[in-house]
């Protein structure tokens, strides 16, 4: 399909619970028509491209001990050994020994591990992405230390360069890559919402200046389902009276190339935002609420600029925190009782874990933890871009049930989470379970009892 | 040249020849790959102290996990300390690593050394049962799983039978356990057994990777 096509044949679903395209009729499980020979050796090629000593390491390890299924939401959810993290990457560790492992060439010699087949990688699709958030719970319980997520990720690339993507996720990284947003969060989409919510609300909200202290970025999530998050934002950043701006040219930090595999648009979506803050002379680039976006330019955008980033880059969750810790920023208590969900992009994966947990207590609720949380955290189901594939639903629903239950257990009154796109699957987790409990946001929580 | 004879000379000398080259090449041939610049912001913390700590710290499996894990690390403790006890504390065993490096310490008396190879032994046949019933081990495994399995027993059946002068001539028996021995060397570089070094090279890997974020290690 051409990426014209695209915007027709897989229109936006915006009123669904969460953001995707609407759901395909058929479904198109692979892109391009390569022949299979080409496909297999473009997937195994970009495996191994990035290839260094860390996933070396990893691939020679591992010691099959099982280990990793007992962290895993989907293979706890549903006893299916094909959901153990390490089986996951099966292929790609078979097509490692095979072709640059120490001893590859007695592999290939004897034919030990037999060549990877499409057949093979199209069976695979399914536990690369519908069955991975990406969530790195794998990591914390390998004896070996082998770092899964990491592992899965860099098997995307791979995937993503032999056309072997669900059909959704390849959509929106598509649309992300062209438009500039997964979610039909175009510059021109952004400015009208912002030129409306500055006026509704009456508050201002400084689009492109020329020179800033601060970059505000956004997930189109938050533009197109939670719009209140720009407010808050602005509120915020106005009390503490920061010279700060949002810039058209570098807004959308969803990183939809990231989630898909393809290194070449995560750089392409990640520069947007690293030029334009580096235009505008800013110090410090604020992500949005959003946990891969974390991953992104906290801890990958230095890596796609080729050089130490000139500004500072800080989750919105430690912003608030640094500022209330400070004093710099005020808040009335809030009295109510309140479960705190980790974003695993940012408290597991991202080492951010104290940083809700500071601004909760500035609030001064009753912070009542879920079990495990932190670090340990059990994933809300969505991250990873499984949000957006449609055939992988039923699954996503019976891990979320682990979600539900912990929220349930702590008691509280409220559910607080500093990402939108958990806050999206618990929005579409709510309304297929008809569950009582709403995702609320920690960002939003505070600007709505700033003392200004 | 008889049996024993045969296997403490020229085996002996191959297969430790195949193991230290082996075991070089596979690391070297990892530890060589190039390793891109990271040039994002740390955090306040010691990625060594990550490292070194992550190698200790991934000994034991975290407190959220263990309701799902205890069997497993029960039997995984047993036989990896019955084998480490048996191999350095058998006072023949420490009279042979003497006669080839010099070097000697004490040992346990042979009736506990009996003793813990038989439940190391038992440990390692239900390491066994378990990965040929629970479903996931059974997914994953494949022939280097029950091959280093069966390299890894054979020396504790073998050792056992010449302690206790079963079924052959001691010398035979003998023969025969120091050829098992050989053939773990042998297979070491090759398969999992390789875990004994690659655990400190994954382990530290990903406690610097992590601690460089503040990440949970």
């Amino acid at each position: 399909m051409s990426p014209a096509d695209v915007n027709k044949e897989h229109p936006l679903d915006t009123k669904a619970p969460r953001l995707s395209v609407k759901k395909p009729e058929t479904r198109y499980d692979k892109q391009g028509d390569m022949p299979d020979s080409e496909r297999i050796e473009i997937a195994m090629r970009s495996f191994v491209r990035d290839f260094g000593a860390h996933a070396a390491t990893y691939m020679e390890s591992c010691i099959h001990c099982g280990m990793c299924a007992e962290a895993c939401h989907y293979y706890v959810q549903t006893g299916d050994p094909k959901y153990t993290p390490i089986w996951k990457l099966e292929p790609f560790k078979q097509a490692y020994k095979r072709e640059m492992g120490p001893f590859s060439f007695f592999y290939r010699t004897f034919n030990l591990k037999p060549k990877v087949t499409v057949q093979e990688l199209e069976k695979w699709q399914e536990l690369i992405y519908d069955s991975c958030t990406v969530c790195g719970r794998c990591t914390l319980i390998c004896p070996m230390g082998i770092d899964i997520a990491t592992l899965v990720s860099q098997a995307r690339h791979g995937m993503f360069q032999a056309g072997l993507v669900p059909h959704e996720l390849w959509a929106v990284a598509e649309r992300a890559e062209r438009e500039g947003s997964p979610l039909g969060a175009t510059p021109k989409v952004f400015k009208d919402r912002i030129e409306w919510l500055a006026d509704d609300h009456e508050i201002e909200i400084p689009v492109d200046r020329e020179q800033a202290d601060v970059l505000v970025s956004m997930s189109s999530i938050e533009i197109m389902k939670y719009p209140d998050a720009i407010v808050a934002t602005a509120r915020v950043l106005n009390a503490l009276g920061e010279k700060w701006t949002i810039r058209l040219d570098g807004y959308e930090a969803t990183n939809f190339g990231l989630l898909s595999g393809n290194a070449q648009w995560q750089k392409d979506m990640s520069m947007k935002i690293i030029n334009a803050a580096v235009k505008c002379g800013a110090r410090l680039l604020i992500l949005p609420e959003c946990g891969h976006a974390y991953g992104a330019l906290r801890w990958s955008g230095a890596n796609m600029y080729g050089k130490p980033l000139p500004f500072k880059v800080l989750h919105i969750s430690e912003f608030l925190a640094e500022n209330l810790n400070s004093g710099k920023l005020k808040v009335k208590p809030v009295g109510k009782s309140v479960t705190y969900h980790d974003p695993c992009q940012i408290s597991r994966r991202g080492g951010a874990t104290r940083a809700g947990r500071d601004v909760l207590k500035a609030l001064g609720v009753e912070l009542r933890e879920m079990n495990p949380h932190g670090d340990l955290n059990w994933c809300c189901g969505g991250g990873g871009g499984v949000v957006t594939i449609h055939r992988a639903d039923d699954l996503r629903y019976k891990v979320f049930e682990i979600k539900m239950k912990q929220v349930n257990d702590t008691g509280a009154e409220t559910l607080v989470m500093s990402c939108s796109n958990c806050r999206q699957t618990f929005d579409d987790g709510q309304a297929h379970f008809k569950w009582d409990k709403t995702a609320n946001s920690l960002l939003e929580m505070v600007a709505d009892n700033l003392v200004e | 040249m008889d049996l024993l004879a045969f296997a403490k000379g020229p085996i002996l000398m191959w297969s430790l020849i195949i193991f230290f080259v082996g075991v070089s090449w596979r690391l070297v041939g990892v530890l060589l790959l190039r390793r891109k610049p990271d040039y994002s912001e740390p955090r306040d913390t010691s990625p060594a102290w990550g490292a070194v700590r992550t190698v200790f710290t991934r000994m034991w499996v975290r407190k959220e996990f263990r309701a799902r894990t205890a069997y497993a690390e029960v039997l995984s403790y047993v036989f990896h300390f019955g084998l480490a006890i048996v191999v350095f504390l058998f006072v023949p065993h420490i009279l042979f690593i003497k006669s080839m490096t010099g070097l000697s310490w004490g040992g346990l008396p042979n009736g506990v050394i009996y003793a813990i190879g038989v439940i190391t032994l038992i440990a390692l046949i239900a390491v066994l049962i378990r990965r040929i019933t629970q479903p996931v081990l059974r997914l994953l495994s494949n022939f280097d799983d029950y091959f280093s399995w069966l390299v890894t027993t054979t020396p504790v059946v073998t050792g056992l039978l010449a302690s206790a002068h079963l079924g052959a001539r001691y010398e035979t028996l003998l023969g025969i356990h120091i050829l098992s021995v050989e053939l773990l060397f042998i297979w070491f570089p090759f398969g999992k057994l390789m875990h004994a070094i690659l655990f400190a090279v994954s382990r530290s890997t990903t406690g610097a990777l992590l601690e460089r974020k503040g990440a949970a290690t």
